[in-house]
């Protein structure tokens, strides 16, 4: 029999439906907004692919990595669980509970554990905690078969599989789930895997990311990216933009609306008229990163435990409605789909291309309104030597 | 000793067309042709003829053609006629066997084998007319990462000397003593109206080109000629050349004849001296020495200035572009074999050195593997000949281009392969006066710009076909490419796809 090639062994492009909803006060609600909101767009995904990641869920975890695991054979799962043991302490481990629902067939056994890092292995390491965290996430997705980590963060989940994303949200009770935020994801791959860890969002660590669209820099951008460590394993646009999130935000220190900035550029048409100040500061954005920059049509929703950021690439060619009511924000692919959960949404108006939209927990803004404003890398050993002055020559130069 | 050299070329001549006008007798520095007033027509001395096509070109009448010389082999696919030809040149002289531009053997142009991919359906392709479509790209090196205040916008980082370049190619090393100076000239008019830059090649910056400088790469090669603070300083960026895709391995000799008094200044070395570059650089036996000397040139220009250091593609070249990269130059430039030269030993020229494009692959993968591929930048060069190549040579990972045969051939070169004769009908490889005043600057500059416009409007189509709006999306984009008639090595080397994969 012909079989078709999986997420990862194949790249292939599709289309989605995304939407989103956030509480900026981080109140939690459950999740059947968001199911309806998703629903709505049923005609923009195909059943391959559904998914839902949801922030606040474990506030009786919140310290702990939540991983939610997939797999697809009891061997899949010892080796995973020995592996967690070696590396991580586990607190507590069990199936995520699940409801039959008819058209989802043959679904994974998928757990989650909540750990902690093991200190001594994170010591030896040299690595950060986040750092070593995402290695083993690598580890166990390229390493063991049929296993794959569909989340990673903490205090947030992903759920998600082959399917609508109404018949999946009902398949893990997403309404039995109270969020801050959550996102959604209905895919249209033009191709048939059927593969559940090749559904959407993709996660890793605290981001979660949905996307809508078919990015033409694709090969740049991983190229890029795996010259840091990141292991393009499925072969998805999703993939990359996260990778370039973690990147560029938590490793390089950009504030998110910086990173999103430095992915969708001042062109240069704009930077040649900006006052010289201005045009310097983007020309090294620009030159630093050039192979950071997405192109080709997107609309993304980048989840995090800040909040959510929603941004289309430069030239708007995919569709993102942003709406408001109160505390609460709404994001989707189609006005409708806003419409359908909050029918007197204020300030209902289109994502502009180029032009991130970030929303915060209003916590989160204000810790941010009194931090600092130098981006503070965590990762010491990207600095390379480049052909700058010395200080010390510099100084003798000018006396 | 009777010569056992054959003609290459046979002119031929329509005699219903010709009108005698002597066009042709004047126009051929070679002396083919010659109006023999006793016979009444005109005559060809056919062993001279070099098929560089001025006469052609210019006869009023188009009575003129050139074709091969029509002596066949001995059907022999082992001894050619070119082998035997090349046996009786040696029998004869005893010596090397000089040729010039770039390698004509039959070996694999990868170009021809890489297809381009469209957008279709799953994402829009980008109309250039309708969309900003940018080809702008900077060479030198960039920090890791940057350090910047977000809300007052400003770099904290400190940022190294950069070129701006407008369109993805510059032109590449032609000294002045190799070619004239209104080739020089010509091609400084073109880099500044473009936004790019020429290169002055190692024969120093003439004076008369000092007001083009802001678009001049000067470069720094193994005979050091005409190099001083204040050419280091005169350039936008220097170039440490420490080989050449044409000659691979070896050095370079100006005859004596050739340093009259302009070359002779631009070179500082005394009129009618050769000029000698040996082999290698005698300060740099290793890697270590490299840095040695591009840290010397950095504190020279007070570090205002990016480095190049340009390779010819050799076996090793990934691991010496690595090697060149933690020496610590801003620019790697890769030479391929089938690069171009004034004149070079025909065996070195065909036999010596590797295909660009397997070059340029295999040092983007080198320095990916790094780390350090987003530190620093890439230029290929070594025979580009289209807008497609280029397209080809930026998914493959290269920043920008170096182009010069296709420079030459808009001003006029006919490939001929005669340069190092000195005789150049074009007025480009020549030093000669009545020759040199053959090619006009400003419509020679005219017709580079020409070219280099049209190209651009070509990448952008490209571009726009593949739903990429800026070529920052296209460096290193290996999906954009497929492979056509290659095996895996070659696939795997070149790290693309089959097409239909």
């Amino acid at each position: 029999m012909l079989k078709p090639k999986r997420e990862g062994e194949v790249r292939i492009p599709s289309g989605c439906a995304i939407a989103a909803i956030m509480d900026r006060s981080g109140c939690r609600h459950d999740g059947m907004d968001i199911l309806r909101s998703i629903a709505l767009m049923h005609d923009r995904g195909n059943g391959l692919g559904g998914g839902f990641a949801a922030y606040g869920i474990y506030p009786e975890y919140k310290d702990l990595y939540a991983f939610h695991i997939m797999y697809e054979t009891p061997e899949a799962r010892m080796a995973t669980e020995e592996y967690l043991g070696t590396y991580f302490m586990v607190e507590k481990q069990e199936r995520i509970p699940t409801t039959d629902v008819p058209s989802i067939k043959n679904p994974p056994d998928i757990w989650r554990y909540f750990a902690l890092v093991h200190p001594m292995k994170l010591n030896m390491s040299g690595l950060d905690e986040a750092e070593y965290t995402m290695q083993h996430v690598f580890h166990i997705n390229a390493g063991i078969d049929g296993a794959f980590v569909a989340s990673s963060g903490k205090d947030m989940g992903a759920f998600k599989g082959v399917g609508y994303p109404e018949d999946i949200g009902e398949f893990y009770r997403i309404q039995d789930y109270e969020a801050w935020a959550w996102t959604a994801h209905g895919r249209f791959p033009t191709n048939t895997p059927g593969w559940w860890g090749g559904a959407h969002p993709f996660t890793l660590l605290n981001w979660s990311v949905v996307h809508n669209g078919e990015i033409s820099s694709y090969d740049a951008n991983r190229r890029y990216v795996e010259q840091f460590g990141y292991q393009c394993e499925l072969q998805t646009d999703t993939e990359v933009i996260t990778y370039l999130f973690d990147l560029l935000a938590r490793r390089h220190g950009f504030s998110q609306e910086m990173t999103a900035h430095i992915m969708t550029a001042a062109s240069w048409d704009d930077i040649d008229r900006m006052p010289p100040d201005e045009a310097a500061f983007e020309t090294a954005l620009r030159t630093t990163y050039p192979s950071a920059l997405v192109n080709g049509p997107f609309s993304i929703i980048v989840g995090s435990e800040e909040g959510l950021l929603a941004l289309n690439d430069r030239l708007k060619l995919r569709a993102l409605m942003v709406a408001e009511k109160g505390p609460m924000v709404y994001l989707a692919s189609e006005q409708a789909a806003i419409e359908v959960v909050c029918p007197d949404a204020q300030n209902v108006r289109s994502i502009e291309g180029g032009v991130p939209f970030v929303v915060q927990l209003d916590e989160v803004a204000e810790r941010k309104r009194q931090g600092s404003t130098e981006n503070s890398p965590a990762d010491v050993a990207l600095t390379h030597e480049t052909g700058v002055m010395p200080p010390r020559r510099k100084e003798m130069a000018h006396a | 000793m009777l010569d056992y050299v054959l003609p290459r070329y046979k002119v031929m001549r329509d005699v219903d067309l010709c009108v005698e006008c002597g066009v042709c007798e004047r126009s051929c520095s070679n002396e083919v042709h010659r109006v023999d007033e006793d016979l009444g027509r005109v005559v060809a001395d056919h062993m001279k003829c070099v098929n560089c096509q001025r006469c052609v070109v210019m006869c009023p009448t188009r009575a003129i053609s050139i074709t091969k010389w029509p002596q066949v082999d001995t059907g022999s696919s082992n001894w050619t006629l070119g082998y035997m030809q090349d046996i009786a040149k040696q029998a004869q002289t005893g010596a090397v066997l000089l040729s010039s531009m770039g390698n004509p053997e039959p070996y694999p142009i990868y170009w021809d084998h890489l297809l381009l991919n469209a957008s279709q359906v799953t994402n829009p392709s980008i109309d250039p007319l309708r969309e900003p479509m940018e080809t702008r790209v900077f060479l030198g090196s960039r920090p890791g990462m940057l350090k910047v205040n977000e809300r007052s916008r400003q770099v904290v980082s400190a940022m190294p000397a950069q070129l701006k370049l407008d369109v993805p190619m510059m032109f590449s090393a032609m000294s002045f003593g190799s070619i004239s100076l209104n080739t020089q000239m010509s091609l400084a008019m073109a880099a500044t109206e473009l936004g790019t830059y020429f290169n002055t090649g190692e024969g120093g910056l003439h004076q008369d080109l000092e007001g083009y400088s802001d678009h001049a790469v000067v470069q720094v090669a193994s005979g050091r000629f005409g190099v001083d603070p204040h050419y280091l300083n005169a350039g936008a960026a220097i170039e440490i050349k420490i080989g050449q895709g044409a000659k691979p391995g070896i050095g370079g000799h100006l005859p004596g004849e050739k340093i009259d008094a302009e070359v002779s200044r631009t070179r500082m070395i005394p009129e009618g001296t050769d000029a000698i570059s040996p082999a290698p650089h005698h300060d740099i036996y290793s890697i270590e020495d490299l840095r040695q000397l591009i840290f010397s040139i950095k504190e020279a220009t007070l570090y205002q200035k990016p480095v190049s250091v340009k390779i010819a593609a050799v076996h090793n070249v990934a691991a010496i572009a690595s090697g060149i990269a933690r020496a610590g130059a801003d620019i790697i430039a890769i030479d391929g074999f089938r690069g171009g030269t004034g004149a070079a030993p025909k065996r070195i020229r065909d036999n010596v050195g590797i295909p660009v494009e397997l070059a340029l692959a295999s040092v983007d993968r080198r320095l990916r593997e790094e780390g350090i591929r987003s530190t620093v930048s890439v230029v290929a060069g070594g025979s580009i000949r289209s807008s497609a190549d280029i397209v080809r040579a930026i998914a493959l990972g290269a920043d920008a281009v170096y182009i010069a045969s296709a420079a030459l051939i808009a001003l006029g070169c006919h490939q001929c392969g005669d340069c190092s004769s000195g005789k150049c009908n074009w007025g480009i490889a020549t030093q000669r006066p009545e020759l040199t005043r053959r090619l006009n600057p400003e419509i020679a500059a005219e017709r580079v710009v020409n070219l280099i416009g049209g190209w651009t409007h070509e990448i952008q189509e490209m571009m726009g076909g593949m739903g990429i709006n800026s070529i920052d999306s296209l460096r290193g984009n290996r999906l954009m490419l497929r492979g056509v008639g290659l095996n895996q090595k070659e696939l795997d080397i070149l790290g693309v796809k089959h097409a239909g994969e």
